[in-house]
């Protein structure tokens, strides 16, 4: 949410847009430092999204290459989803990539040894997640271990289990439905020479849901005498939007189409962003991070929270292990390994608080694919996967450092 | 003639905003047992963080002499290498470490290698062990001791450090009779043994049996020092030292005119959550319609561990008692539960215990009547937002929107933010615990003007405070609470502080 500096007349009573602030480029640099916090994450993005654009000529901005990405990345973002709910609520989730190998092979034993349909695959993937998230939320919420402790445990035992289930052996292939669901497109539908017509309408209608989104909350803070930025600069924010969205939907009509994971993507982080932010659950979650005895005390039931937020994120990270295991094409003894830490990096680099009670999905997905972009990028351009890491761990570093230091300053005014 | 081995000469000491301690003087005999004495807040303990440099020379006015020479300690170090030690109310033992380890922590006892020598160091702690009279091994492990014996440990402790002035603050607030009394002979036997003691304590009995001199102090000024051989000189003179003010014309009058009673609450009583004590010992109450209770007691007398309880078994581990809204027996076993039967509490500690400081006025405000607020599990922002501005409006909480960060506010706009989101539970019962606690005078006498009005309006009020004026000023009945028991209960038109003190200082055993 923006904000500028109130310039008086906005405590009046029904104060049209235009006389409530006005622009210029003091606002925006207003908007700049003062947004630094919430908005650098994006920034970030974007900058490096161009700067691994030059540095690869243009080859980590072709349509293929950002097909790719998505394709890649998905189930790092998937898990990063439920991972910002965890930390905002405190805690730490250390099992994901266990997790994801667990889920991931059950799903193949049931479908490639036992040549179930590819959807028994999926659930019984599901269920297994549900039953792990249960079983990590049990011990956190009702007996009171420590998160790190409980799913550092949780990262030793599923990933054993996974050995069990797997008889230390790689199951594959799958049958080509399942590989649908990580590598499928829908495309064609509407037709189109050269493009797909289809994934530019899809682009076109949530580009307008999000400015008519947008224009609702500015009239709501209004109506509320709450500070927004001038007309101009509303604007403004909408067609950058705008413009970047549909360039990127241009490289992927004109690629494969639509990626089927995006579209699951899409409808998540929409559907966690809104519980995270309208929904009592979502409240409740700021809740406990931000001062869990004051939510006790206000009649919040902490332990029923937690519970939940642990089986939630075993239900994603269930999803994630179908989602790679159907991109890979079988399930493998070592999968999703270190993933965990990647679903951590991104809550952090996206603005989460070590402490708990501050994150957002947004921020999260904008973390992740800050992370996807660098890794695509210096893959492109060749470099050795150990310096690949070097610089991912500086990032992830600076990033937290950046966070304090704002913090700091926020405080010490 | 009479030898000083400490003397504090109009000491000062400022806080942003508060002036803490505003001359206070002491002069402490080499040898005797001096006691000082006055109600929470007066300055008692910053006086002793004075004394011991935990606020360093130069962060305060005034002269400190100890053995006739001028002191400028810049820590708790500089202090114990001259012999005063200060044992503190929270004691500061490590739990998972021995007895031996924990008298010469900082201060190990080594050979000739610089590894430490446990021969020696046990054997050493053995001797202090004895000298105050604790039968237990030097290396069993603190945390198995009772606070009673911890209390002996930290003795010991200092002990260790050649202590020539011992500060005890509030040393038998945690302890049984039987702990309270091997301590109190424990310090008459340091005193022959020419161990100077300074002792600050509630119990004014105890310092009746054990001081030689007992030093009175107010609103951060010496009142006076009494010699306790004086056969004048009893608990009464003492709390008449430290009460005597005049009530001013600082809260807003009211018409007081009781209904019917709205909540009463029975027999309550409540163990220590880890401890073997009971925190509150069959406390029996009520609070009618229009109504404005008071609960006086001092520090550990276990005021707001009572309410607590009540307000869905948020302390300690619950024993027996009932809670009646209306003359109707009602569960308050969740918070949920409590606040379903229209009981609201508003903290004592707002920033640890009340509020979300990194979230912003709205949902802080909407946080306990989320369920009030929402439809299909989802929050309507925008009755949120109205119910903040409103709140904001008519508790002139002064930021600059519903979205200001809480923790960027000053206390008095926070204490309001607490107030507001207990009134948007609509409650029927709103507890107060030390509800000015840290705020100006002129919020305070905006919250009162609002407790007015709220019970105006047929609701009623509970004020938990340990400043007994303001319980005066603003009740219309006290209670006074003393270790756990409800000793009292007075009209607040036949209250005076003088009584109240007498009831809030009484001991179990006094009680018919």
């Amino acid at each position: 949410m923006t904000m500028t500096a109130p310039k008086g007349s906005q405590k009046g009573k029904a104060s049209p847009p235009a006389s409530v602030v006005t622009a210029g480029t003091s606002e925006i640099r207003e908007l700049f430092t003062r947004n630094m916090r919430t908005s650098g994450i994006y920034v970030a993005l974007v900058a490096l999204v161009a700067l691994f654009g030059v540095l690869t000529g243009g080859a980590s901005l072709g349509p293929g290459n950002i097909t790719n990405i998505v394709l890649q990345y998905s189930y790092i973002l998937i898990l990063a989803i439920g991972m910002v709910i965890v930390i905002i609520a405190g805690h730490i989730d250390l099992s994901v990539g266990s997790v994801v190998a667990l889920t991931g092979a059950v799903s193949a034993v049931v479908v490639i040894q036992y040549g179930q349909p590819w959807w028994v695959g999926v659930i019984a993937a599901l269920v297994t997640g549900l039953l792990i998230g249960a079983w990590h939320g049990y011990w956190v919420a009702y007996v009171g271990i420590p998160a790190f402790i409980v799913t550092l445990a949780g990262m030793l035992l599923f990933r054993g289990l996974t050995l069990v289930v797997l008889d230390n052996v790689s199951l594959s292939p799958f049958p080509a439905e399942y590989g649908q669901i990580a590598s499928g497109f829908l495309n064609g539908l509407l037709g189109g020479a050269g493009y797909d017509v289809f994934t530019l309408v899809i682009f076109a209608i949530a580009v307008a849901g999000y400015a008519f989104s947008q224009y609702r909350t500015r009239k709501a803070l209004i109506s509320y005498n709450q500070l927004v930025p001038s007309f101009p600069l509303f604007i403004a924010k909408i067609v950058v939007v705008a413009v970047a969205v549909m360039t990127f939907a241009w490289q992927l009509a004109t690629a494969r189409g639509m990626p089927i994971v995006l579209i699951m993507l899409a409808i998540l982080i929409l559907a966690y962003s809104v519980v995270m932010q309208r929904s009592v659950f979502g409240r409740q979650v700021y809740a406990i991070g931000g001062n869990v005895v004051a939510a006790a005390l206000s009649g919040v039931k902490v332990r029923t929270v937690n519970f939940w937020i642990f089986v939630n994120m075993g239900l994603l990270s269930a999803l994630a292990g179908i989602v790679f295991s159907s991109r890979s094409n079988g399930a493998q003894p070592g999968a999703g390994n270190m993933f965990e830490l990647d679903a951590i990096a991104a809550a952090f680099i996206g603005g989460a608080a070590v402490t708990g009670g501050v994150g957002k999905v947004a921020g999260a997905m904008a973390g992740g694919l800050i992370m996807a972009v660098m890794s695509n990028g210096m893959q492109l351009m060749g470099i050795d996967q150990s310096v690949q890491s070097v610089i991912k761990g500086l990032v992830l570093l600076l990033a937290v450092a950046f966070d304090i230091y704002n913090k700091r300053r926020a405080g010490s005014r | 003639m009479v030898e000083h081995i400490l003397e504090m000469q109009s000491i000062t000491k400022s806080f942003p905003g508060v002036k803490a301690l505003s001359g206070v003087s002491l002069a402490v005999e080499r040898g005797e047992v001096h006691a000082i004495c006055g109600e929470n807040g007066a300055g008692k303990s910053t006086l002793m963080k004075v004394l011991s440099g935990v606020y360093p020379a130069g962060s305060y006015g005034g002269e400190i002499l100890f053995k006739g020479q001028t002191c400028s300690f810049s820590g708790i170090r500089d202090s114990e290498h001259a012999g005063i030690v200060i044992i503190h109310q929270e004691l500061a033992l490590v739990p998972h470490l021995s007895i031996a380890e924990n008298i010469f922590l900082g201060n190990e006892r080594r050979g000739k290698s610089g590894l430490i020598d446990w021969h020696r160091t046990n054997a050493e702690a053995g001797v202090l062990l004895d000298s105050v009279g604790l039968r237990e091994e030097p290396t069993t492990p603190v945390g198995q001791l009772g606070v009673g014996k911890q209390q002996l440990v930290e003795i010991a402790k200092a002990l260790s450090k050649e202590v020539q002035l011992l500060i005890l603050d509030e040393p038998t607030a945690a302890l049984n009779d039987n702990d309270s009394a091997h301590l109190l002979g424990l310090v008459r036997d340091l005193r022959t043994r020419g161990i100077t003691s300074i002792i600050i304590s509630h119990k004014l009995n105890e310092i009746e049996a054990i001081a030689d001199h007992t030093t009175v102090i107010r609103d951060g000024k010496t009142v006076e020092t009494l010699d306790m051989a004086d056969p004048d000189v009893n608990v009464d003179r003492i709390i008449r030292g430290m009460v005597g003010r005049d009530l001013e014309a600082f809260y807003p009058s009211r018409d007081s005119k009781p209904g019917e009673v709205v909540l009463r609450v029975e027999d309550w009583t409540v163990r220590h959550p880890t401890q073997d004590r009971l925190v509150v010992d069959q406390a029996t109450f009520e609070v009618r319609a229009g109504e404005v209770i008071g609960i006086a007691g001092l520090m550990g007398a276990g005021r707001t561990e009572l309410m607590m309880s009540i307000f869905g078994r948020s302390y300690g581990r619950y024993i027996s008692g009932r809670v009646f809204m209306h003359g109707k027996e009602t569960r308050t076993r969740t918070v949920a539960e409590a606040i379903e039967a229209r009981i609201a509490y508003a903290t004592e500690d707002r920033k640890a215990f009340g509020l979300n400081l990194i979230d912003d006025i709205a949902r802080n405000i909407s946080g306990a009547a989320l369920g009030k607020l929402s439809s299909w599990g989802f929050v309507n922002h925008h009755e949120e937002a109205a119910a903040a501005e409103f709140a904001m409006k008519s508790m002139n909480i002064k930021a600059p929107n519903v979205r200001s960060i809480v923790g960027k506010l000053s206390g008095g706009n926070q204490q309001k933010v607490v107030l507001s989101k207990w009134l948007l539970t609509d409650p029927e019962v709103l507890i107060l615990d030390e509800p000015t606690r840290g705020i100006d005078v002129g919020a305070k006498f905006e919250i009162y003007t609002l407790i007015n009005s709220f019970v105006d309006a047929g609701k009623a009020v509970v004020v938990i405070s340990s400043d007994l004026l303001e319980l005066l000023g603003t009740c219309d009945r006290i209670y006074a609470l003393s270790t756990g028991r409800i000793t009292g209960e007075l009209p607040a038109a036949d209250a005076t502080e003088e009584r109240l003190m007498t009831l809030m200082t009484k001991d179990k055993e006094l009680i018919a």
